[in-house]
């Protein structure tokens, strides 16, 4: 099938997809490196002048920068403990026999399909609130005072929030992956007299280890850049507490009008990307057989 | 795992495995019996699971005082539409490279997936005034586009994986058999590709419909998708959790419902093929 003639076929259907992405990547990126060395406010258009290295030094050097980069890293982090850990959990006990398989799989995967705009607002009101929330309503009646979730731990109260999101996903994925494992090869290495805890750790976690790390590959993708959580809840706070690079990159370019400082920190949220990218892609590349 | 199990483990996992789905799920289930409650026994002192006066009356408020079938509206719109644009540019491209594979095809996918990686931030501020100064700012029209570039390199993946399994030989049969390549492509390849369209077609309505930064940052009113409008719940009508619960589940039960028909195709579709 590979004529000249074909050939030239297949460049020119790709070519508008390529383009287009090309396009989408260089020129809004090339725009933001623009920005990033200039004096630039939306208060104040038309007096743009060259800043050099001025913003780039403004954002680093605010502590909100490192506050907001740990957040982000824990943001990422726990995310991914809590639901690659569960969700193994998880999809280790639905593949066993069971009445019901089915529906209890329709139940753990719905979190995923509720857009972040309403998972968050339903628990912070409806589960975090300190007053009228069901975790206070459950802490007074053990007779202990609630906690204001999001007013004393809105990182970890975010963590847990996404991670309900996020853990129909890792559930899913792996779960799928655990039903594909060749039964027959564990059957042969119980006949060996393999213990089940040898079992699991020699035959079940090595075949799990490609779909754990596609569903760190993509999960990492969308933690990163978690945006409609944080803008529905905490607004970044109180002070700079949940405060991670998207909404600091949101704030100082859209709240503070500051583009010059904005476009520096999302530069910088770019190169802290590509660092995660480079090391993700490697184990993707791997793994994904083309 | 069909392997013999005793009744009483087979109990077992039964109740550990649906008590853990139920908590997994209470949270939805708990909006939906929400938006069923009056305002007073939704904040009630002591909550009631089921034993409630059952009321229409909040879905009936929140669609008088929003407008809430514009917001419907722009939702299936700006999902559907980026959706079918995306198709529209995807599948000639992922077509091409199933079946006229180059050698520098891998590196093109590999790259494609690596825009998936370039934070949306880090074009926030370019976008941002492109589309002010454009006009295109609170449409319809801008946020189709720019929903399907964000979802392109996934539709350009999924749609790979599915045509790379269409074997080859078939087109060579159809072809000996004296097909034109215009028949090729109607009666053999079509039938054999559309289950693969249909399934990307499904997942990338559900990631559009939920796109929570784009979505928030482009729309104020005009084109603002069910995202936007619940976030405009975020206070101090949140406050008011009946109604917030009934917004909720509306926004959520298409996609949910839609969801629920699909799960086999979003482990596929968003695994990039890796895990079927």
């Amino acid at each position: 099938m590979s004529t000249t003639h074909t050939r030239n076929a297949a460049r020119t259907m790709m070519s508008p997809a390529v383009i287009l992405l090309l396009a989408w990547m260089l020129v809004p990126l090339a725009m933001t490196l623009w920005f990033s060395f200039q004096n630039y406010s939306l208060l104040s258009p038309g007096n743009e002048s060259w800043a050099g290295f001025n913003n780039y030094k403004y954002f680093l050097t605010d502590p909100a920068f490192s506050e907001a980069l740990v957040n982000t890293l824990l943001l990422v982090g726990g995310v991914l403990c809590i639901t690659v850990i569960g969700g193994t959990l998880l999809a280790l006990l639905l593949d066993q026999p069971m009445f019901g398989q089915g529906i209890v799989r329709l139940l753990v995967i719905a979190p995923f399909f509720v857009m972040p705009t309403v998972s968050a607002l339903v628990w912070k009101n409806m589960f975090m609130n300190p007053t009228n929330g069901l975790f206070a309503f459950f802490a007074k009646s053990l007779g202990v005072t609630p906690i204001d979730w999001l007013g004393h731990h809105p990182l970890l109260s975010i963590i847990l929030m996404v991670s309900w999101a996020w853990l129909p996903f890792a559930t899913l994925i792996l779960l799928t992956a655990l039903q594909s494992l060749d039964s027959e090869q564990i059957e042969a290495a119980e006949m060996d007299g393999a213990s089940s805890i040898s079992r699991f750790f020699h035959i079940v976690v090595p075949h799990l280890a490609r779909a754990a790390t596609v569903v760190i590959l993509i999960q990492t993708i969308f933690l990163l850049s978690i945006y409609a959580e944080i803008f529905v809840t905490t607004g970044g706070g109180p002070g700079n507490a949940s405060t991670n690079i998207p909404w600091l990159v949101y704030r100082q370019s859209l709240l503070s009008y500051d583009v010059g400082v904005g476009s520096a920190g999302g530069i910088v949220a770019v190169i802290l990307a590509n660092i995660v990218a480079i090391f993700l892609m490697r184990m993707v590349g791997k793994n994904l057989d083309l | 795992m069909a392997r013999a199990v005793t009744l009483n483990r087979r109990l077992f996992n039964t109740g550990l495995a649906w008590t853990l789905g139920l908590l997994i799920f209470f949270p939805i289930l708990w909006t939906i019996l929400t938006s069923f409650k009056t305002e007073a026994e939704a904040i009630a002192l002591q909550p009631a699971l089921f034993d409630f006066e059952w009321t229409l009356a909040n879905y009936q408020e929140v669609n008088s005082r929003s407008n809430y079938p514009r917001f419907f509206m722009n939702s299936v719109i700006i999902a559907l539409g980026s959706t079918l644009l995306g198709l529209l540019i995807a599948v000639p491209a992922a077509w091409a490279m199933a079946f006229v594979p180059s050698k520098r095809t891998r590196g093109i996918l590999m790259w494609m997936l690596s825009t998936k990686m370039l934070p949306p931030v880090g074009v926030l501020v370019p976008i941002y005034l492109l589309f002010r100064d454009s006009g295109l700012l609170d449409s319809r029209i801008g946020l189709v586009f720019v929903l399907m570039m964000v979802n392109l390199p996934i539709i350009v993946w999924m749609l790979f994986t599915y045509f790379r399994e269409i074997p080859g030989e078939i087109l060579e049969a159809a072809r000996m058999d004296g097909a034109s390549m215009k028949s090729e492509i109607l009666y053999v390849l079509t039938p054999m590709a559309l289950p693969g369209i249909a399934s990307t077609m499904l997942l990338n309505v559900i990631l559009a419909w939920n796109e929570a930064f784009w979505t928030l940052v482009l729309t104020t009113t005009k084109a603002a998708p069910l995202t936007q409008f619940i976030a405009s719940y975020s206070s101090p009508e949140g406050l008011f959790y009946a109604k917030l619960s009934a917004a909720s589940t509306m926004a959520i039960a298409p996609v949910l419902i839609l969801g629920w028909f699909s799960q086999k195709q979003l482990v596929r579709g968003l695994t990039f093929g890796a895990v079927k």
